[in-house]
């Protein structure tokens, strides 16, 4: 390496032009050249593990990956495991009602907000605040806010209402709607951040020409500013629907799949079996469902987005 | 300045691998012994083969189950850089045995005799294709229930020998407005209930053909239906806030009173002595309602890497017998709460809980009532177990599944997972 370097310098010391063209070149691709590492890392490490999965869903694998091919006999035993069922239905459940609740209450909160409050600065840290903690600190939290015999309902107990009962964490039915409760908590003060950024986007104009019209708040707000944040609700759906899919961390810590596996996501069973029980090509299998479903949702975004900026450029 | 970086990072590099090949024995030992009398006791292994004159390296992975040892276990294993040995269940023996890649260690088993000491129901699980190729340190019970002797006093009741017993002793105890059973809803508590209520309610023989062989006779069988039906009786012996509650928490319960009754292994005893809890005093061990005279086992064993380098196999041959060691299984035992996996070990300074489950599991071994166990991953591998432990948990918690339902979906899921 050293000596082809200094060989190199001798030959362009006798001639200069050669250097200089090579200045000229390291500097039209500069940016290319910086940015090589790191897309041979992403080529590599996401989409070839991408790839190598999908060639694991189609193996034997159980303990460690092994490449004897059973064509997609994995699929079909995935697709027969009732918990898979389970774990397929909570994260739609799941995922529709924390993307719902977060936009609803992160974009109720930034209009409330926008109607320049007192302390703005102050309230608008502390909805944000949750966002700073990690999933694993939200559930843990909430999983001794929800339980029965520690949190809320004993709290309202001790105050003289007897009858009160919140056991949803410990219901099979209703367990899934706390992991609902904990991730809001954590979401919506970014997702009002967001919004806000966007409503103090808005010409001021606009609006002062609709209230010269006659228009209301209610009507302002319905016809004029929410219609134009279109971009806004596109990011804080990608953003929500990434993190929906992701929460791993959230199960664990609030409810551990359970009561009576009812709280399993894709990806806590994906977890499960790869690690727990030596079903590697069964987890990979999982896996390439999860990412099939996310690419189904997330191309036609793609699409459209790209559309759009060609139109725009 | 590039050759001169260049020559040091191989100057240092020849010098690191010239240190490692001129090392003496030693063993790097990967584990999740890390609560405190857990590594202590380990503590006493490591000195042990330091007067051998073995260097002990620690790998420790945290995490109780071992699921996170088991992770790093298979990078380092596919990465062609294993530890010298590693913490394992009967069946991650069998596993790893599987895919070849335990060090033999049958020679020094035929030296030292492995076949006469070592618990015989054992040798079948740490050998692999004829050959030896783990070491067991420790037999834990799973059979057991543990009572508050004071609530039982004041109850007036006396710990029950079936499950009948169970449920009449339970109603009581609900009368006196005390929780009958400590119980943590996590799948692996199910699972140690249900492994107990098979046996108690089936016998020996019934356990066998459910767990070790998953015999769809007799998962289909009317017996397995009067399991399940018990364990839906069970639903009212335990408070409403269960689910997902650990099992050491579980046991403080049982200290504080609020809770009658826990069945669980014998590392409930850490629990119970931290609390300064004295056995046969302040609480009761006694065998699961219905299985006296069975002995329900389970097993960590140390498994052995293969290794090209002499040393680290001396190392390793080293460290196998000095697990053997009686001192060592003595001093270790009694801090973990099992018993040696030695069938000729002084129990005199063990508790009397020890006592009576090494009594326990002479008498089992000679009526050949010593099972393992499916929860602990000693009856069954980690597919099947998996299979186990989903449907028994979510039984337990869907209050309106019924029985034949439960049994349906475990023998879909067995054949699933027998593939």
């Amino acid at each position: 390496m050293s000596t082809t370097l200094s060989e190199y310098r001798g030959v362009s010391g006798r001639h200069g032009e050669n250097s200089a063209g090579l200045r000229l070149w390291l500097g039209q691709n500069a940016s290319q050249l910086a940015l090589a590492p790191s897309v041979v890392v992403v080529l590599v490490v996401v989409y070839g593990f991408m790839v190598w999965t999908g060639v694991i869903s189609l193996t034997a694998s159980k303990m460690l990956p092994t490449y004897q091919f059973v064509g997609f006999e994995q699929y079909e035993r995935l697709w027969s495991n009732p918990i898979w069922h389970i774990a397929v239905s909570n994260i739609f459940i799941f995922g529709f009602l924390f993307i719902g609740f977060s936009t609803a209450f992160g974009l109720a909160l930034a209009i409330l907000i926008d109607q320049k409050v007192r302390a703005e600065g102050f309230l608008r840290t502390i909805y944000l605040y949750p966002m700073a903690l990690s999933f694993i600190v939200t559930g843990t939290a909430w999983k001794w806010i929800l339980n029965p015999g520690l949190g809320l309902e004993r709290m309202v107990h001790m105050w003289g209402w007897e009858s009160f009962k919140f056991d949803w964490l410990v219901n099979t039915q209703y367990a899934i709607y706390t992991l609902v409760i904990a991730g809001v908590w954590q979401s919506s003060g970014f997702v009002m951040a967001l919004f806000l950024a966007a409503l103090r986007g808005i010409d001021d104009d606009l609006i002062k020409a609709a209230r010269l019209d006659g228009a209301g708040t209610v009507q302002i707000y319905r016809r004029i500013i929410i219609p134009q944040m279109g971009p806004t609700f596109m990011t804080v759906g990608v953003i929500l629907m990434q993190q929906a899919v992701k929460s791993f961390d959230l199960v664990v810590a609030l409810t551990s799949g359970g009561p009576g596996n009812s709280t399993n996501l894709p990806a806590t069973f994906m977890y499960t079996q790869t690690f727990g029980r030596d079903q590697m090509a069964v987890g990979a299998a999982s896996a390439i469902m999860i990412f099939m479903t996310v690419t189904a949702i997330i191309v036609p975004y793609l699409y459209v987005d790209i559309r759009n900026n060609r139109n725009e450029g | 300045m590039i050759t001169r970086s260049l020559v040091i990072a191989s100057l240092m590099l020849s010098a690191s691998m010239s240190v490692s090949i001129a090392a003496d024995e030693s063993v790097e030992v990967m584990h999740y012994w890390t609560s405190g009398s857990e590594a202590a006791g380990l503590n006493v292994l490591k000195q042990l083969l330091e007067k051998r004159g073995v260097t002990w390296s620690d790998s420790p992975v945290a995490g109780g189950t071992g699921m996170n040892m088991v992770q790093v276990l298979r990078a380092r294993i596919a990465s062609d850089t294993a530890p010298s040995a590693a913490q394992m269940h009967a069946q991650q023996v069998q596993a790893w045995g599987a895919e070849g890649v335990l060090t033999d260690l049958s020679d020094l088993a035929k030296k030292q005799g492995w076949d006469k000491i070592i618990a015989p129901e054992l040798l079948p699980l740490i050998s692999y294709d004829g050959k030896i190729v783990a070491v067991p340190v420790n037999v834990h019970r799973s059979n057991w229930l543990w009572y508050n002797k004071k609530v039982f006093d004041k109850v007036g009741v006396q710990p029950p020998a079936t499950w009948e017993e169970f449920n009449q002793v339970s109603e009581k105890l609900l009368a006196a407005g005390i929780t009958p059973l400590a119980l943590g809803g996590q799948p692996w508590q199910e699972a140690d209930l249900f492994e107990n209520v098979v046996l108690g309610i089936g016998g020996a023989d019934f356990y066998r053909k459910v767990m070790v062989e998953q015999d769809e006779a007799s998962i289909k069988s009317e017996t397995m239906t009067k399991v399940f039906d018990q364990l839906r009786i069970m639903n009212k012996f335990v408070d409403a806030n269960y689910p997902g509650r650990d099992w050491n928490l579980a046991t403080q319960m049982l200290i504080k009173g609020e809770a009658g009754m826990q069945i669980m292994g014998d590392w409930a005893k850490g629990e119970l002595s931290l609390a300064k809890m004295e056995p046969n005093v302040d609480y009761g061990c006694s065998p699961a309602p219905g299985t006296k005279g069975d002995y329900v086992w389970l097993t960590d064993n140390f498994g052995f890497f293969t290794t090209k380098d002499a040393n680290r196999e001396k190392g390793q041959m080293e460290m196998a017998s000095a697990i053997l060691d009686k001192d060592f299984q003595q001093a270790f035992n009694i801090k973990k709460g099992s018993i040696p996996s030695r069938v000729d070990v002084s129990m005199d300074k063990f508790d009397y809980c020890g006592k009576a489950a090494y009594a326990d599991r002479a008498e089992a071994q000679k009526t050949n009532t010593s099972l393992p166990s499916l929860a602990h991953n000693a009856a069954s591998n980690a597919a099947k177990t998996g299979v186990f432990l989903d449907v028994v948990s979510t039984f337990f918690e869907t209050k309106d599944m019924t029985p034949q339902q439960a049994i349906d979906q475990l023998v879909a899921g067995l054949k699933s997972a027998g593939q």
